[in-house]
C-alpha cells in the first residue's frame, strides 16, 4: 500500500490521512492496520482520565514536553464527546496543547468518540496502532471527561493515569469506584488550590476500602501500589515526577511479566470481539430478513422462548 | 460502510484576545453535524496549517477581528498549499472592510463572512464547497 509505505517513511500527511482512514473505517482500512501491524508494539501506552475539567489536556501537554526534553517522540490522541443530537463534536483539547505547535517530534489527534460510551471512540485502539506503527515512542491518550462506567481506557493503555482535582465538591463523587481500580497513578491535579490534601486522603481512604470486584481490566491483582501524586499542570509542576512514575510503572510491567499477561488478554478479547461481530455480521447477510422478524413474533407472542429461537437461527444459518 | 464526517479546524490567528464569534460558529457547525477543532486564540498561521494537517481536516475556517487579516489569511493559504492541502477551502469571519475582499479572494480565501451573518450561511457555505469538490460529499 502506498499510503503506509509513505506513513513508514515519516510523510505526516499520510500518517493524518492513514489515522482517518481507520477512524472512518473505510474500505481500505483493514488493509492499512494489516500492513501497519508488524511494526506496532513499540510504543508505550499512557492513559489519562478523569472528571471533566481536571486538567487532562493541560497534563497531556506539560508530560509531553518533558517526553520531548528526553528526545522520545510523543503521539497523542484527545477524545471528546460526539452530540447524541447532531452527531457532529467539538473537540477543544488541542487549546491547552499549543506548547507542542511546531515539534516535529509530536503528533496531536483530537477524535469524537461517535455513539461510543466508553470513554473512548471505537476507532482509538486502531489509531494507537497507526501512531504506534509511525515509530511514537510514547503514546499518550486523553479520554473524555469520565463519570464511572467509562474505563475502555483500561485495556487499550498500559499505564493509566487517573486525574482528579481539589473543589469538585463531593471526592467520593469525583473519582468514582470503576475509575478507582483502572487507576495505576493518581495524580491530584491544580494542587495550588485548597484542599489538595484532602482529597489525596480521600484516595487513600477509598485505596484501603477498595472493592476487589472485578472491573474489565481492574488492576486489583498486580502488585502494583498507585501512587498518589500532586501536580499543577499549569506551571509544571510535579509533572517530572509524574512521568517518572509513569515510567517506573512501565518497568514494573516488564519485570514482573504482567506487561506479556495483559497483552496476551487483550489479544484474546479483541479475537473475540472481531469474531463475534464477523459471526454476527455473516449469519444476518445468510438470513433472510423477514426470518428474523418471524422469530422476533413468536417470541413476542410466548410461542418460542428467545434460547430455542436463537437455536433455530443457527440450524438455518448453515454452517458459517 | 464509511463513518466520514465533515471535519472543520476553527482557529483563530492574530493577538486579539475575543474569541466569542469562533465559538458560536464552532457550536453551530457541530449542531449541523460536523467534527469541529477548536485550537483557541493566539494562532499562528503556521500553527494553523499544522493543526490541519494533523487533523486531516477538510475545511478551515478563520476568525479575525484585529485587522491582519491581509496578512494572515494568505499565509495560512500559502502554507496549506506547500503541504499539498491547497484544495480545502479556506473561509474567513469577522471584520473584513470591502475594498479588501478582491485581494483576498485572489488570494485564494474561499468564503468572507461579516459580523452579522447567519450561522447556517456558514453551514451551508461549507456543505457546497465539499460537493463542488466530490459529488458524493453529499452523503458525508
Ligand atoms: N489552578 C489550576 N488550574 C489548572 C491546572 N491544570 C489545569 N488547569 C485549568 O483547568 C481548566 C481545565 O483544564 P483542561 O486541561 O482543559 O481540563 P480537561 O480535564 O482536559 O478538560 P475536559 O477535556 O473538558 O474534560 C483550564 O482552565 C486549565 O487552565 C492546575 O494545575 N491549576
Ligand atoms: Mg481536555
Amino acid at each position: 500500500m502506498e499510503l503506509v509505505k509513505k506513513l513508514l517513511a515519516g510523510d505526516r500527511r499520510a500518517l493524518a490521512h492513514t489515522i482517518s482512514l481507520v477512524e472512518d473505517d473505510g474500505p481500505e482500512a483493514h488493509a492499512a492496520l494489516a500492513a501497519l501491524y508488524p511494526h506496532t508494539g513499540r510504543a508505550h501506552v499512557i492513559g489519562i482520565t478523569g472528571a471533566p475539567g481536571t486538567g487532562k489536556s493541560t497534563l497531556v501537554n506539560a508530560l509531553a514536553r518533558l517526553y520531548r526534553r528526553r528526545q522520545l517522540t510523543v503521539g497523542i490522541v484527545a477524545v471528546d464527546p460526539t452530540s447524541p443530537f447532531s452527531g457532529g463534536a467539538l473537540l477543544g483539547d488541542r487549546i491547552r496543547m499549543r506548547d507542542l505547535a511546531g515539534d516535529a517530534g509530536v503528533f496531536i489527534r483530537s477524535m469524537a468518540t461517535r455513539g461510543s460510551l466508553g470513554g473512548l471512540a471505537q476507532a482509538t485502539g486502531d489509531v494507537i496502532l497507526v501512531l504506534d506503527a509511525a515509530g511514537f515512542q510514547r503514546v499518550l491518550v486523553e479520554t473524555v471527561g469520565v463519570g464511572q462506567a467509562e474505563v475502555e481506557i483500561a485495556s487499550s493503555a498500559h499505564t493509566v493515569v487517573v486525574v482528579t482535582a481539589p473543589g469538585l465538591g463531593d471526592e467520593v463523587q469525583a473519582i468514582k469506584a470503576g475509575v478507582m481500580e483502572i487507576a495505576d497513578i493518581f495524580a491530584v491535579n491544580k494542587a495550588d488550590r485548597e484542599g489538595a490534601e484532602h482529597t489525596v486522603m480521600a484516595i487513600q481512604m477509598m485505596q484501603g476500602l477498595a472493592p476487589q470486584a472485578m472491573v474489565p481490566g481492574s488492576r486489583a491483582d498486580d502488585g502494583w501500589e498507585p501512587p498518589i501524586l500532586k501536580t499543577v499542570a499549569t506551571r509544571g509542576q510535579g509533572v517530572a515526577e509524574l512521568l517518572e512514575a509513569i515510567e517506573a510503572h512501565a518497568a514494573y510491567l516488564h519485570e514482573s511479566h504482567l506487561f506479556e499477561r495483559r497483552e496476551r488478554a487483550r489479544v484474546l478479547g479483541e479475537l473475540e470481539a472481531i469474531l463475534q461481530a464477523e459471526l454476527l455480521a455473516r449469519l444476518r447477510a445468510r438470513l433472510p430478513e423477514e426470518r428474523l422478524e418471524t422469530l422476533v413474533e413468536q417470541v413476542l407472542a410466548r410461542r418460542l422462548d428467545p434460547y430455542t429461537a436463537v437455536a433455530q437461527l443457527l440450524e438455518s444459518g448453515g454452517s458459517l | 460502510m464509511s463513518k466520514r464526517r465533515i471535519r472543520v479546524l476553527i482557529a483563530k490567528p492574530g493577538l486579539d484576545g475575543h474569541d466569542r464569534g469562533a465559538k458560536v460558529v464552532a457550536r453551530a457547525l457541530r449542531d449541523a453535524g460536523m467534527e469541529v477543532i477548536y485550537t483557541g486564540i493566539r494562532q499562528t498561521p503556521e500553527m494553523i496549517a499544522e493543526a490541519a494537517l494533523q487533523e486531516d481536516v477538510d475545511v478551515v475556517g478563520l476568525s479575525i477581528l484585529s485587522g491582519a487579516h491581509m496578512a494572515l489569511c494568505p499565509r495560512v493559504v500559502e502554507l496549506l498549499r506547500q503541504q499539498g492541502m491547497g484544495d480545502v477551502p479556506v473561509l474567513v469571519g469577522g471584520i473584513i472592510p470591502d475594498e479588501d475582499v478582491p485581494a483576498l479572494r485572489a488570494a485564494g480565501i474561499r468564503g468572507i463572512f461579516g459580523p452579522g451573518t447567519n450561522t447556517q450561511d456558514i453551514v451551508a457555505f461549507i456543505r457546497r464547497e465539499l460537493a463542488l469538490q466530490e459529488p458524493e460529499a453529499g452523503e458525508r
